[in-house]
């Protein structure tokens, strides 16, 4: 793709990602993670300066807030609704202990952070989802959340960003994780109307639920290298329909394929990706 | 106010004697003409759509239909909907839309069907639009479920400003197996997921996700079906009496008010 070379040449060091000024040096004891893919060690510091992704190009999961650090600016993202936790409205046998088990295991609240930052300068609301909360399943809170976020980019003319992650609904809360699919595709359709962009990153996995609203919804819609994204899950269309599934099926490239994604945006160059899409959408200037 | 065990519901809101999408059709409108296809791709089987009356008032009708015997259920792929179904409904919503008709749905699937072909052609995709074109459609949309409300194959013909269920349907995220099998890895504990689930109509309307249950007392008696029509016609109605942008607001308040946690 020649033509989009020039979106593969960050100006800056905060272009190219925003971190790493100074290369954080291995040493001889460092930790290490085995790529899934070319299983080779790698130390966890190149990691990190390598855009979370191994030399074979494979994109290691990030945590919400390594996402938030990756592709704001420095010191701009502000979040927001940190008061919406999800409550337990069926009662669902051993959801509450689950849910205490893993806000202290991630320190996280919830399984969506949001809030307000700055993508190459341009000003937007930004949700980015948690794949470590009970796989970044859509309750009452998350739904809450992104809700909430896109009300207030409707009201202040704001674009958004969002990272999806998810499993899909949560099933522990029953109907009332059902609705947040209506509920959130209700405001992201007033935000629309408002003349206002949306951009969406679907990252691994993404399925289910939240497939099957926000995140399909984008104005634009990348998606991360090899990332499963789909509705149904492989194994169950597996299982009901006793076919081989075809190699690759679900992945990007795969949606590529068939007219569901705009783009694969691998992490190398995914914020200057990002920075001049908001920019070509929010009045700034070529630059 | 029954006291059945949730499964039981489930069983019941399954069981192949039950009325279809298509006997509702029959039972409450008149001179129903089906129109057919997406115009992108394929007709869709499992959803039939069509211009009906509704007393004098011409209306939109869709329904999920399951069949009735072995070989039609083959067909209609059990009542579940690939995405060309789904587009197909939102198809005739816009056209309802164009010529101000009200919208009238009957739900009754397991879920979105799950196939190679379904998800080559955006199942999530498809039920993502519908949820955001029927938020802002602008025209009455009443949805009754009359069976299985399975999770967002149900969903996207349920945004809408009424909502009814029939006693002995249920609605929910995942069916009671797969709640069970993901949970405690034994679907033979489907009656407990069931349980928790908190699925029945009874359920959803204590949780505020519908307006009213439909009682099944007289389900064999004639006045059953128009019963059903008297109070379509009063919601339409009603909701006619509203400035389109106040019914748009409300069925938004709707669903915005479901789960709000502070």
């Amino acid at each position: 793709m020649p033509f989009l070379e020039f979106l593969y040449k960050p100006k800056n060091e905060l272009e190219k990602g925003g971190r790493a000024v100074a290369p954080i040096q291995a040493d001889d004891n460092e930790p290490e993670r085995t790529c899934p893919n070319c299983h080779k060690a790698i130390p966890l510091s190149r990691i990190w300066s390598n855009a979370y992704t191994c030399s074979c190009g494979y994109h290691f999961r990030m945590t919400a807030r390594q996402r938030i650090s990756f592709i704001t600016d420095k010191d701009t993202f502000v979040e927001m609704f940190t008061e919406v936790k999800s409550g337990d409205p069926l009662e669902f046998e051993g959801y509450s202990r689950k849910l205490e088990t893993v806000r202290s295991a991630t320190g996280e609240e919830e399984a969506v952070i949001c809030g307000t930052a700055r993508i190459g300068g341009t000003l937007c609301a930004l949700f980015v989802m948690e794949p470590n909360f009970m796989m970044g399943s859509m309750g009452s809170a998350v739904g809450e959340r992104i809700t909430r976020t896109f009300e207030y980019a409707t009201e202040k003319g704001l674009p958004v960003v969002g990272y999806t992650v998810s499993g899909g609904a949560r099933m522990q809360e029953g109907l009332v994780s059902l609705m947040q699919m209506a509920k959130t595709s209700g405001a992201v359709k007033r935000h629309s109307d408002a003349g206002l962009f949306y951009l969406t990153v679907l990252t691994d996995p993404t399925t289910g639920g939240v497939t099957a609203s926000f995140a399909m919804e984008g104005d634009i819609i990348l998606a991360e290298p090899g990332a499963t994204v789909g509705f149904a899950g492989a194994r169950v269309i597996e299982q009901t329909t006793r076919k081989t599934l075809p190699k690759g099926f679900q992945k990007s490239e795969f949606l590529l394929e068939h007219g569901f994604v705009d783009a694969i945006s691998p992490r190398r160059y995914q914020k200057s990706l990002v920075s001049l899409l908001l920019k070509m959408h929010c009045g700034g200037e070529a630059q | 106010m029954s006291e059945m065990d949730a499964y039981e519901i489930v069983k019941k809101a399954r069981s192949s004697g039950r009325y279809t999408g298509i006997d509702f059709i029959k039972g409450i409108f008149n001179h129903f003409f089906e129109l057919h296809g997406d115009r992108r791709y394929a007709d869709d089987s499992a959803i039939i759509g069509g211009v009906a009356y509704l007393e004098a008032m011409p209306v939109t009708v869709i329904a999920i239909e399951k069949g009735h015997n072995a070989r039609e259920r083959m067909q209609r792929l059990f009542g579940a909907p690939n995405p060309e179904g789904y587009r197909k409904a939102l198809r005739l919503m816009k056209q309802a839309e164009k010529f101000q008709r009200p919208v009238i749905c009957f739900v009754d699937t397991s879920g979105a069907y799950c196939g190679i072909g379904a998800e080559e052609r955006g199942q999530g995709q498809a039920i993502a639009e519908n949820l955001c074109e029927m938020m802002t459609l602008k025209t009455p949309v009443v949805s009754v479920l009359i069976g299985e409300g399975g999770s967002g194959g149900a969903l996207a013909l349920s945004v809408a400003d009424k909502v009814y269920m029939l006693e002995n349907s249920v609605y929910s995220v995942i069916s009671p197996e797969g709640c069970a099998s993901i949970l405690w890895k034994d679907s033979t504990k489907a009656p407990d997921a069931a349980r928790c689930l908190k699925l029945t109509a009874q359920d959803a309307l204590s949780l505020g996700i519908i307006e009213d249950i439909i009682s099944e007392e007289n389900m064999e008696q004639p006045d059953f079906f128009s019963g059903i029509k008297e109070m379509l016609l009063e919601d339409i109605y009603e909701l006619n009496q509203i400035p389109t942008e106040y019914m748009l607001e409300n069925r938004y308040q709707r669903f915005r008010a479901i789960g709000r946690t502070e």
